[in-house]
């Protein structure tokens, strides 16, 4: 058992070396539940800060394409609930802060309570919620909330372009360990240029709370990380990392060789970033 | 029967909203410009005049003698097959196509499983000029032709959906995709009464009127009230719009019909009430079917319009609450009691529909043997059968045209 480590200390970490923290999502259980354990561990290795591991879900309102495909082949292999925590058992272990980012009925089907103690055992650090917000009601909001609190989880809840200042001072005063600022108005999915959504919105986002901020959606190449680095306290990439995988789906250890290249592209463009 | 102290959207412990926080300005947006609609006697009027002229609404009331002598009740069907479009729909997207210009928005994305919703949402895009794009599952796609064909010479942009299990769910997902995207200049015409607040309780006052002029209808011509309303539930936007106008009449039953499929039994169907249980799908806490870890089961039945994991929360806080009570009818039922409509009554309705004609008639014969042949039931007949021509004809093996005296189907008198 490893005692669950909050991302708010990768955040500082990164801070006290002067660039952005780099956050990775993958799903769990892809290419099968083995291989995606491996695939974030070379991520871990190449420079990743904070590892995010998906749940494959159904109905995945907020993710593009790439990242759809993924998770329905987790789903289709069979992968469950339990398999994820698994992952971020083996995940956690490597030291670094390892949250799980899941639609909202697996949790309330596992049990809001129970998965927040099997997470916390497992090591996890807490939840990236992307269709729960702090006030979604009858039930969940509240109670995922009550959760985190009673197992010392990180609660990370999304802020949009277009989240009023209101609504953004509530979702932050509900967070713990980071805010993911979605810089995009639109799913997950690699982008080849930066939006000028995501500095408004962290300025905003900043203003109102003293918790690092993330950015993600479209980010993939050390450049944009860079870019975006600059005003953030996290980049926070998908897509690509899952793309890696999908374009060598014959042959893993190129995907990994992939998968390695991309984090220290990403990683040197954090380092780069304030300089 | 909500409780007017509980929170805006909520039905008990279902409804609410569950959505990404991208949406929930335009949530928030689409809720205050709804509420100010309906309190502004213009846009009611606006709204009831268009209904009037351009879309055949009130629908008439017509009793059912031939299927009355047969079943034993008095079986009343208020006839939504004869609106423009020939479904209930046309209420709905009439009522948010008239919002959305209201809101100055110039595009509407809608989805749609067996097409009326998605040929009701282009007939209104055409209507008030409007651009439209549907998303529809591409199984969808295939096996409602017609309907695509109506779409795009209403001029819509119809898009196959081939994520998932190709259905109505993920034509709901895609279309979310969209919005979230698109949301400054897109209203999101939402087909049921299901999905995060506002969208119940709009979809349902738009489509209230249904059980609003029945109920005056039926009032005027009887002088009383009917022992029991029954509808089908897919989403549940005909149930609910019919249910409204009657859930203050304490004595008044109130049946809903889910999609039995092959039989609930069998593990493939569409009753989500029946079988499913309480958990959040697309943006509200309803009853889903699910496996169990929380993953939405597909659903399954002959009518591409009920195959739906969900359900609108209302209809769960109905059930919870026991107020109306949900059946399944299994795909058979269902075609045999369409067959039965047809030649008893010289209507053919829409497949959908004909699960609420089948259970009404099941629970209708019990409530004769409770209160005698004068007991009363009202049947939203919710569509027309046309666009289910290909589906009837294959299942009755009809159609051959060298069986030029093909025998009658659905035998009428055989026991049930």
């Amino acid at each position: 058992m490893t005692t669950p480590t909050s991302t708010a200390t990768a955040f500082a970490r990164a801070a006290a070396e002067g660039r952005p923290a780099l956050v990775g999502y993958l799903p769990a259980g892809f290419p099968d539940v083995a291989g995606g354990i491996d695939a974030f561990r070379v991520m871990v290795d190449a420079g990743v800060d904070v590892v995010e591991v998906g749940l494959p879900y159904s109905d995945p309102v907020m993710d593009g394409p790439t990242i759809q495909t993924a998770a329905q082949q987790a789903l289709e292999r069979g992968v469950r609930t339990v398999d994820v925590l698994r992952t971020v058992e083996a995940v956690a272990a490597t030291g670094v802060p390892t949250v799980v980012m899941t639609y909202w009925n697996p949790v309330e089907r596992y049990g809001v309570e129970r998965f927040a103690a099997d997470l916390a055992s497992a090591g996890g650090a807490g939840l990236i919620t992307p269709d729960l917000t702090p006030d979604s009601a009858p039930g969940s909001g509240a109670a995922w909330i009550a959760a985190a609190d009673a197992h010392d989880l990180d609660r990370i809840f999304l802020v949009s372009p277009s989240s009023t200042d209101e609504r953004i001072a509530m979702t932050v005063a509900a967070c713990r360990g980071f805010v993911y600022a979605t810089a995009v108005m639109g799913v997950t999915g690699a982008r080849t240029s930066t939006s000028d959504l995501a500095a408004p919105l962290v300025a905003r986002t900043k203003a109102a709370t003293h918790l690092p901020v993330g950015v993600g959606l479209g980010v993939s190449s050390g450049d944009q990380v860079a870019e975006i680095g600059a005003y953030a306290d996290g980049v926070i990439v998908g897509s690509a990392f899952v793309r890696c995988l999908l374009d060598h789906a014959d042959d893993r250890p190129a995907g990994l060789r992939a998968l390695a290249a991309l984090t220290e592209d990403l990683a040197e463009g954090a380092r780069r970033a304030r300089r | 029967m909500t409780d007017p102290s509980a929170p805006a959207g909520h039905f008990g412990e279902f409804g609410g909203r569950f959505m990404p926080e991208a949406l929930v300005a335009a949530l928030d947006e689409l809720t205050d410009a709804w509420t100010d609609a309906m309190a502004d006697p213009a846009f009611v009027d606006e709204f009831h005049t268009i209904l009037r002229e351009y879309a055949g609404i009130p629908s008439p009331l017509y009793e059912a003698s031939r299927l009355s002598e047969l079943v034993g009740a008095r079986i009343l069907l208020k006839r939504e097959d004869l609106n423009h479009t020939g479904a209930h729909k046309i209420r709905n997207v009439l009522g948010q196509a008239l919002l959305t210009r209201r809101m100055g928005k110039q595009r509407v994305i809608a989805e749609t499983g067996a097409g009326q919703h998605g040929v009701a949402s282009a007939t209104a895009a055409a209507y008030f000029g409007l651009d439209c794009t549907v998303y529809m599952g591409a199984v969808d796609t295939r096996r409602q032709a017609l309907n695509v064909a109506r779409m795009h010479l209403l001029g819509a942009t119809v898009v196959p959906v081939e994520s998932g299990s190709a259905t109505l769910k993920d034509a709901i997902n895609e279309a979310l995709r969209d919005w979230v995207a698109s949301v400054d200049h897109t209203a999101y015409l939402f087909g049921t009464a299901a999905g995060p607040h506002p969208f119940p309780s709009m979809v349902r006052d738009f489509c209230r009127g249904i059980g609003d002029e029945a109920r005056a209808q039926v009032l005027e011509r009887y002088g009383r009230l009917p022992d029991a309303v029954a509808a089908c539930v897919g989403g549940g936007s005909n149930a609910i719009g019919l249910f409204t106008a009657f859930l203050d009449d304490a004595e008044v039953e109130v049946w809903g019909f889910e999609a039995g499929g092959d039989g609930v039994e069998s593990g493939r169907h569409a009753a989500t009430i029946v079988a499913g249980e309480p958990g959040v799908l697309h943006g509200a806490r309803t009853y889903v079917l699910q496996d169990e870890d929380g993953q939405t089961r597909e659903s399954h039945s002959i009518s591409a319009g009920l195959d739906y994991p969900g359900v609108g929360p209302e209809h769960a806080h109905l059930a919870h609450s026991g107020r109306a009570s949900y059946e399944a009818v299994t795909d058979t039922e269902a075609m045999d009691a369409l067959a039965l409509l047809a030649r008893t009554e010289g209507i053919i309705p829409a497949i959908e529909t004909a699960h609420a004609v089948a259970g009404a008639i099941r629970r209708a014969k019990d409530l004769a043997a409770e209160k005698g042949p004068e007991a009363m039931v009202l049947i939203n007949l919710s569509g027309r059968g046309d666009k289910d021509m290909a589906t009837a004809t294959e299942w009755f093996g009809l159609g051959d045209p060298d069986r030029v005296t093909a025998e009658p189907v659905g035998d009428p008198g055989a026991d049930r």
